[in-house]
C-alpha cells in the first residue's frame, strides 16, 4: 500500500462574517489530519478562524463543456436587475 | 474556430485556463513539466537552508530561517497541488524525482558552507525566483497562478530575511565581512544561472510565450534582476565577482560577463557537487517515511470501518 | 537562593526544556516522513523555540546583569542546562519523535495548565500564551501516538519500542527538585505531586486507545534538572552553539 494519502480541498473562514473560500489542497489520512494540516499549512499567516475540509473525491463540478447553456441564458435576464427599472428622480430610498 | 483556436483566443484574451476545461496535451505536459519543476525545486531547496537551522547564532536568526524553510515545504506543497489539478498523482511528481527524470533548480546542487549562504541565499537565490514568480502570477493556467500569487505574498520576507543577515555581517567585524564577500563570490554565477539558458538556446521559450505559460524572457529576466542587485550589493560593502560589470547608459542597464554555461550544463546533468547529496536525503526521507504513511492509511481504514460497523449496529 | 534567583533559575529550566526540545524537532524540517507533516512538526519546533525565547528573556530580565536572550542559550555550559534528559533524546525516526513529544505534551499541558495561576504575573502571562500551543501539541502528538499504535503491524511495532525506550526518562518530569519545592511553597509553581496523578491517567488513557502497553520498568533516569545530561547533549550544544564560541562577541 504505497498509494498518497487522499486529496482534501481546504476551505477557509479569513474572519467571521465572511464565508468560506477555497483555499487550496493537500493530502491527509482522515479528516481529522485534514484539518490539522490545512491549519498548518494554509492558516501559518493568521489567515483563518474556520476550517472547511472536503475529500477532493466527494466534490461534483459542473462540466465546463456544458458552461454555455448552464450560465449563458442568465446574461439576458436583464429584469433581474435594479438598474432595469426606471424610476423618477424624486423617489429616493428606494 | 477548432478547439485548439477556440484555446488560443481564450490565452490571448488574459481569460485563464481551469483544470476541466479543454487544452492541448502539450500545453498539459509542458504545464506539468514546469509546475512540477518549481515544486521540486521547493523541495530541495529546503535542504541547504535546513542545513544551518540547528546552527543558526541567534534565537531570533533560527526561528526567521526555520519559518523560512517551513514556508518552502508550504510552497512545494501549493505547486504540487496544482499540479495534480492536471492529472498527475503527488506520488508519480515524486517518484520522477527520485527516479532522476524530473529536474529542479541547479542552484541546490551548490552547498551551503557558511552562515553567510543564508544570507547569500536569501537575497539571491530567493530575489531571482522572486523576479520569475512575479511574472508568473499572470500565467494562463489558473491554479498555477493561484497558487503563484499565495507563493509571492509568502516570499517577501524571504529576500529581506536574507539581505538583512547579510547587513549584519557586513557591519560586523572583519572576519564576518570576509564572510559575506565569499559567500557572494560562490553564489553570484549560479544565481545568474537560475533564469535558464539565453533564450536564444531555449528549446521551449516560443510555444511557452505563446500560450503564457512563461510571461518572460529567460534574458529579460536575468538582466531585470542584476539591475536591481547591483546597487544592493553596493549598500552592502562588498563586490560583484564580476570584471565586466559595469554601467551601460546607452542601454539603460548594468552590463556583465560571460556566464560559464558549461558549468551550467554539467551541475544540470547531476555533476555539480552536491546532486548526489541532495537527491539521497530526499529519498532516505521518501523512504523512510514509508511505514508512517502506510500506517496513517491503515488505521484511517479501521476507523471507518468502525464507524461503519457501530452504525449498522444502532440501525439493527 | 532568594526569590528572584530562585525565580531565575526556574526560568532557564523552563527555557531550556522548550529550547532543546525545538531544536531536536527542527532537524526534521526538509526530512519529514510526508511534506504535510514536515510543516506540521516544525510549526511545533517553531512554537518550541519561541516559548523558549520568552523564558530566556524572562530570566534575562529576572538576572538583571545585561545577558540576552542568546548569551543564556548560547554561551552557557552544558552543566548550566536545566532541560530533563527526556527532550534531549535523539529523533531516531518519527515513532521516536512521536512517543517523545507527547510524554513531554502530557507532562507541560498539565504545568502549563497550573502555571497560568502562577502567584509570579511572569510565569503566568508566559504560561497562559504557551499553553494554547502546547493544547494543540498534545492533540496533535496524541493523535499520532493512536494512529501509529493502532495502524499497522509495523507501526505498532516501532511505537511501543519508542515508548519502551524512551519511558525511564518520564520520572524526572515529575519529581521535584530543590529549587521546585521552594517555588512551590510560595505558590509560585505548582506542586508535582498533584500533576504526577494527572499525568499518567492521561497517558494510560491515550496509550489504551493506541493499543500501546505502559512499560513496566520503575527505574528512571534523572538528573538534567540538575545540570547532569546525557551524551546527546554536548554535541546538541556543540551544533547550536558552534558560531558563537568560534565569534566569540559578535553580532549576527
Amino acid at each position: 500500500m504505497s498509494k498518497d494519502w487522499p486529496l482534501w480541498e481546504v476551505f477557509i473562514r479569513s474572519k467571521n462574517g465572511l464565508s468560506h473560500k477555497h483555499a487550496g489542497s493537500l493530502h491527509a489520512a482522515d479528516a481529522e489530519m485534514a484539518i490539522e494540516n490545512a491549519r498548518d499549512v494554509y492558516t501559518r499567516r493568521n489567515e483563518g478562524v474556520s476550517i472547511w475540509v472536503v475529500e477532493s473525491s466527494h466534490i461534483t463540478a459542473s462540466n465546463p463543456e456544458e458552461a454555455e447553456s448552464l450560465f449563458d441564458p442568465a446574461k439576458d435576464k436583464v429584469y433581474r436587475h435594479p438598474t432595469f427599472y426606471d424610476l423618477p428622480d424624486e423617489v429616493t430610498h428606494i | 474556430m477548432n478547439l485548439e483556436q477556440q484555446f488560443q483566443a481564450k490565452i490571448d484574451q488574459e481569460i485563464k485556463i481551469e483544470p476541466r476545461d479543454w487544452m492541448p496535451e502539450e500545453y498539459r505536459q509542458m504545464n506539468i513539466r514546469q509546475i512540477a519543476q518549481h515544486a521540486h525545486s521547493e523541495i530541495v531547496g529546503m535542504l541547504p537552508e535546513g542545513n544551518w537551522i540547528t546552527r543558526a547564532p541567534s534565537l531570533r536568526r533560527k526561528v526567521a530561517l526555520l519559518a523560512k524553510v517551513q514556508d518552502e515545504g508550504g510552497h512545494g506543497l501549493y505547486l504540487y497541488s496544482a499540479a495534480e489539478t492536471l492529472g498527475i498523482s503527488r506520488e508519480e511528481l515524486i517518484d520522477q524525482l527520485h527516479e532522476g527524470k524530473a529536474k529542479y533548480s541547479s542552484i541546490f546542487n551548490y552547498p551551503a558552507l557558511t552562515w553567510a549562504d543564508m544570507g547569500a541565499i536569501g537575497w539571491l537565490v530567493d530575489g531571482a525566483a522572486i523576479m520569475n514568480q512575479v511574472s508568473l502570477t499572470r500565467t494562463s493556467y489558473g491554479p498555477y497562478a493561484r497558487a503563484m500569487v499565495r507563493i509571492c505574498k509568502e516570499e517577501s520576507f524571504h529576500q529581506r530575511q536574507g539581505y538583512e543577515i547579510l547587513l549584519t555581517l557586513c557591519r560586523g567585524s572583519e572576519a564576518q565581512k570576509a564572510m559575506a564577500q565569499e559567500s557572494l563570490n560562490r553564489w553570484w554565477w549560479p544565481a545568474l544561472m537560475m533564469f535558464g539558458p539565453n533564450d536564444t538556446e531555449s528549446t521551449h521559450t516560443e510555444k511557452s510565450m505563446n500560450w503564457k505559460l512563461k510571461r518572460k524572457k529567460n534574458d529579460d529576466l536575468r538582466q531585470q534582476f542584476v539591475d536591481a542587485t547591483v546597487p544592493q550589493a553596493e549598500f552592502l560593502g562588498i563586490t560583484i565577482p564580476d570584471p565586466d560589470l559595469k554601467w551601460n547608459a546607452e542601454r539603460g542597464h548594468y552590463d556583465f560577463g560571460p556566464i560559464n554555461w558549461d558549468e551550467f550544463w554539467q551541475v544540470v546533468k547531476g555533476n555539480g557537487p552536491c546532486n548526489k547529496k541532495r537527491m539521497n536525503d530526499r529519498i532516505k526521507a521518501h523512504e523512510e517515511g514509508a511505514w508512517v504513511r502506510e500506517a496513517a492509511m491503515a488505521y484511517a481504514e479501521k476507523r471507518r470501518m468502525r464507524k461503519e460497523a457501530q452504525a449498522t449496529e444502532k440501525v439493527a | 537562593m532568594n526569590r528572584q534567583e530562585a525565580l531565575f533559575h526556574y526560568a532557564l529550566q523552563m527555557g531550556d526544556n522548550a529550547l532543546i526540545i525545538g531544536q531536536r524537532l527542527s532537524e526534521w524540517c526538509g526530512h519529514g516522513p510526508v511534506l504535510e507533516q514536515d510543516i506540521a512538526i516544525t510549526n511545533i519546533a517553531l512554537d518550541q523555540v519561541g516559548q523558549a525565547r520568552s523564558w530566556l528573556q524572562y530570566a534575562a530580565e529576572l538576572e538583571g546583569k545585561g545577558r540576552s536572550e542568546d548569551d543564556l542559550a548560547y554561551l552557557r555550559p552544558e552543566f548550566e542546562y536545566r532541560n530533563v534528559l527526556l527532550v534531549e533524546q535523539p529523533n531516531t525516526d518519527w515513532a521516536y519523535t512521536i512517543v517523545r513529544q507527547f510524554l513531554f505534551d502530557v507532562f507541560n499541558f498539565y504545568l502549563h495548565a497550573e502555571l497560568q495561576h502562577s502567584t509570579d504575573s511572569g510565569i503566568a502571562s508566559i504560561a497562559e500564551k504557551s499553553l494554547k500551543e502546547i493544547t494543540y501539541h498534545l492533540r496533535f502528538s496524541s493523535e499520532w501516538v493512536i494512529r501509529l499504535g493502532d495502524g499497522t503491524a509495523v507501526s505498532h511495532r516501532k511505537m511501543q519500542q519508542a515508548l519502551d525506550d524512551l519511558w525511564m526518562f518520564t520520572g524526572e518530569l515529575v519529581e521535584m527538585n530543590e529549587l521546585e519545592t521552594g517555588l512551590a511553597s510560595s505558590g509560585i509553581v505548582p506542586d508535582l505531586e498533584k500533576i504526577k496523578p494527572l499525568f499518567e491517567a492521561r497517558v494510560a488513557k491515550i496509550l489504551e486507545e493506541a493499543t500501546l502497553i505502559k512499560p513496566e520498568s520503575p527505574y528512571m533516569q534523572k538528573g538534567g534538572k540538575q545540570g547532569l545530561h546525557s551524551e546527546y547533549m554536548g554535541f546538541i550544544l556543540a551544533e547550536m552553539q558552534s558560531l558563537q564560541r568560534q565569534h566569540p562577541g559578535l553580532k549576527w
